[in-house]
């Protein structure tokens, strides 16, 4: 069954626009179940990014998997269009004889990234490489001094993408969970912002909740959780939120069954998109109680002394 | 000429690890369950209120080092796994020692190039040194470490800076074990393109210190305490911290200095990656013999208890270990490890023609390693590093 809901094979994938979506053929109707009206969202509900539309609202990470080969496993099983790579992982003296390029699968987009980038200058230097050695111009902006927490350099982080965005590449920054961050990342011209849910690696969810709820409603360009997503349900709680993507790395890559977690992410990743589609309902506090038609609905309805208004007087 | 203490020894002569190692030696079952759970707790990220996010204090390590907690060795390993995989994941990155020079100034009684001893002496010019490293990348490497004696004519800062500058194009990550240096030097290489420096304390006891390091540049037990401040001050990204095991009487008052030396660094120069290693002596051209012996399980919960009082450390191992302990390890705290080395100068291209610093245990090619990592389900990263300084500059 996961396999009807694998959102796109990789090949697949993207398309330049203007691309009109349409619904996969036969992916409906023909069992009516809701696991297939869910592979057809997908085709409807396209994930854009400068321009560019990808099927997928899962994206995911290439580190700390036991081997090249079950991370290119996992990638397939995520159904995920765009995969991050650590350039500082990226070995071109490798190429074709094992280095981690060579295992990601052809059709998804590469997302290289500037981890272990100490500052601005660092990671424009990184990401120039990046961009001779693969061709692409998108990059994965990381400025992480901290080596405890990983936690993004907010100020190193804004000087980067100025000069990335002023270089020509298509910045997707790494940022902390700041509604002020991620507009002046906006205005600096980023493709999208991606503030953390917790550390990386952390596997402790959506503990900047609050602020990413802030974030979702302010920014013009999309969302992408990205850092400390443990579990599925917490890809799905950021999707319910109204992210418009999640990135997923650890939870996937060190389960012990990497290809399985792979595709809990894709599915819950795409569980809380429909939500979000359809219009969650507000929780209401411990005792709040809500009637489902209106306690004074009976005013109005009767004639006479007692309307508010009175003109007839 | 003794150095005036610097940042850490000041900090350090406030703990009194005497009494810490004390507790260690003291510490009940009770204790341990305690630490145990809350360790647990934490890596479960269910700390309590107050808890500052869970993490061991140094009294928590004394109890996970003590005896007691040797009983608990099995439990203590399975949470340090969880926790180097949640932090590092399955991936162990791999590293070759390249010795460059055996010439010494330093008399250290437990060291085979100690001044004085009569062994083949040889310093590799930087051409041999660059043959060398390429030798080394030929069989995988990208991070090397330019390992010497402390001869400060034959090693100096200009014949280092002249070999970084050579390796830099083709090797990845490099860094340093050598005599400690001035800023200045530090600053110089790095330009050059040095990533890392390792200066092993050997012992944080100072009277054990001062017995053991007889003459020499290495005898200042200050300067070389503080040569990480001086390092980390002038740019040096990775810093790596270790203790000779059976150099000391009391092995756990080393770990515990080291341990606190670590995280003072990490908090101090909170832009670097800290390293710890707890090498144990082995035979080498000294004869020295080991002043207590740490066996396997206490070893295998030394690199356990550090990993939960410092879970971002990187722990390194080196082939001085016989193989089966390194196996055993990478599955639980250890994080990066050499593998297939030399400890003589030109000993990758030519082997047997200059005295080794010590015998090696596990002797095992990188390939073999690396497919031994594989078998154990870890990735050997060979590259984890990008360059630091402009191609052109």
């Amino acid at each position: 069954m996961t396999q009807q809901v694998t959102p796109a094979r990789p090949q697949e994938a993207t398309r330049e626009e203007p691309a009109t979506p349409g619904r996969p053929g036969g992916a409906t109707g023909a069992t009516g179940s809701a696991l297939a009206a869910a592979a057809a969202l997908v085709g409807e509900d396209p994930f854009r990014v400068a321009g560019t539309t990808y099927l997928s609202r899962l994206l995911v990470g290439t580190g700390k998997f036991a081997s090249h080969q079950v991370m290119r496993d996992a990638l397939i099983a995520s159904g995920a269009d765009i995969v991050t790579v650590a350039l500082r992982r990226v070995d071109l003296s490798r190429a074709g004889e094992g280095d981690v390029l060579d295992f990601v699968p052809a059709g998804m987009t590469l997302l290289p990234n500037t981890s272990g980038a100490l500052d601005a200058a660092e990671a424009l230097r990184l990401a120039r490489l990046g961009r001779a050695a693969t061709g692409t111009g998108l990059v994965k902006l990381e400025v992480t001094p901290d080596p405890r927490t990983l936690a993004p350099d907010p100020i190193e982080t804004l000087r980067a993408a100025e000069l990335m965005v002023a270089d020509g590449f298509t910045v997707l920054p790494y940022c902390s969970a700041d509604p002020v961050l991620a507009r002046r990342l906006e205005e600096a011209g980023c493709a999208t912002v991606m503030p953390l849910g917790s550390w990386i690696g952390s596997n402790r969810g959506l503990r900047t909740r609050d602020a990413i709820e802030a974030i979702v409603e302010t920014a013009g360009i999309p969302v992408v959780v990205d850092a400390g997503l443990g579990a599925p349900s917490d890809a799905a709680e950021a999707m319910e939120i109204g992210a418009d993507a999640v990135l997923v790395n650890t939870a996937i890559a060190i389960s012990a069954d990497p290809v399985a977690m792979a595709r809990a992410f894709a599915l819950a990743t795409l569980a809380g998109r429909l939500a979000r589609l359809a219009g969650r309902a507000r929780a209401g506090g411990a005792t709040e109680a809500s009637a489902s038609s209106p306690l004074t609905g009976f005013l109005g309805s009767t004639s006479g002394s007692g309307a508010p208004s009175g003109g007839a007087v | 000429m003794a150095s005036p203490p610097g940042l850490f020894a000041r900090e350090l002569a406030g703990l009194d690890i005497p009494a810490l190692a004390l507790a260690s030696a003291q510490a009940g079952p009770e204790q341990v369950d305690a630490v145990l759970r809350r360790a647990a707790a934490a890596g479960r990220g269910a700390t309590a209120r107050g808890d500052a996010g869970g993490r061991l204090g140094l009294e928590d390590l004394a109890v996970l080092l003590s005896p007691a907690a040797t009983g608990r060795l099995e439990e203590l390993a399975q949470l340090a796994q969880a926790t180097t995989l949640r932090r590092f994941g399955r991936a162990v990155r791999l590293f070759a020692p390249l010795y460059v020079s055996n010439a010494c100034l330093s008399s250290c009684t437990y060291c085979g190039f100690a001044k004085g001893l009569a062994v083949v002496r040889r310093t590799l010019t930087a051409e041999e040194a660059a043959a060398e490293a390429q030798l080394l990348v030929d069989r995988g490497f990208r991070h090397l470490l330019l390992v010497s004696g402390e001869h400060r004519v034959e090693v100096s800062a200009d014949y280092l800076v002249e070999i970084v500058e050579r390796l830099r194009p083709f090797v990845s990550s490099i860094s340093i074990e050598t005599q400690t240096w001035s800023d200045d030097t530090y600053a110089r290489l790095v330009a050059a393109g040095l990533e890392g420096a390792i200066h092993y304390q050997e012992t944080y006891d100072r009277e054990r210190y001062a017995q053991v390091h007889v003459a020499g540049w290495k005898r200042d037990y200050d300067r070389r305490l503080a040569s990480f401040e001086t390092a980390a001050g002038a740019g040096v990204r990775r810093l790596g911290l270790g203790v000779l095991l059976g150099l000391a009487p009391d092995w756990r008052a080393d770990v515990l200095a080291m341990a606190a030396h670590a995280a003072f660094l990490a908090r101090r120069f909170w832009r670097t990656e800290v390293s710890v290693a707890l090498p144990r002596i082995k035979p080498s051209a000294s004869g020295f013999p080991p002043t207590v012996v740490v066996g396997d399980a206490e070893f295998v919960q030394a690199h356990a208890a550090l990993r939960l009082f410092e879970p971002d450390a990187v722990i390194s191992l080196s082939t001085r270990e016989p193989a089966a302990l390194r196996d055993g390890l990478v599955r639980i705290a250890v994080t990066t490890m050499s593998a297939g080395s030399s400890t003589e100068p030109g000993g990758y291209g030519r082997p047997g023609t200059a005295q080794e610093q010590f015998s090696i245990s596990d002797e095992r090619s990188p390939a073999d390693i690396a497919a031994m990592l594989v078998a154990a389900g870890y990735e050997p990263v060979w590259k984890d590093a990008f360059p630091l300084v402009d191609a052109a500059g």
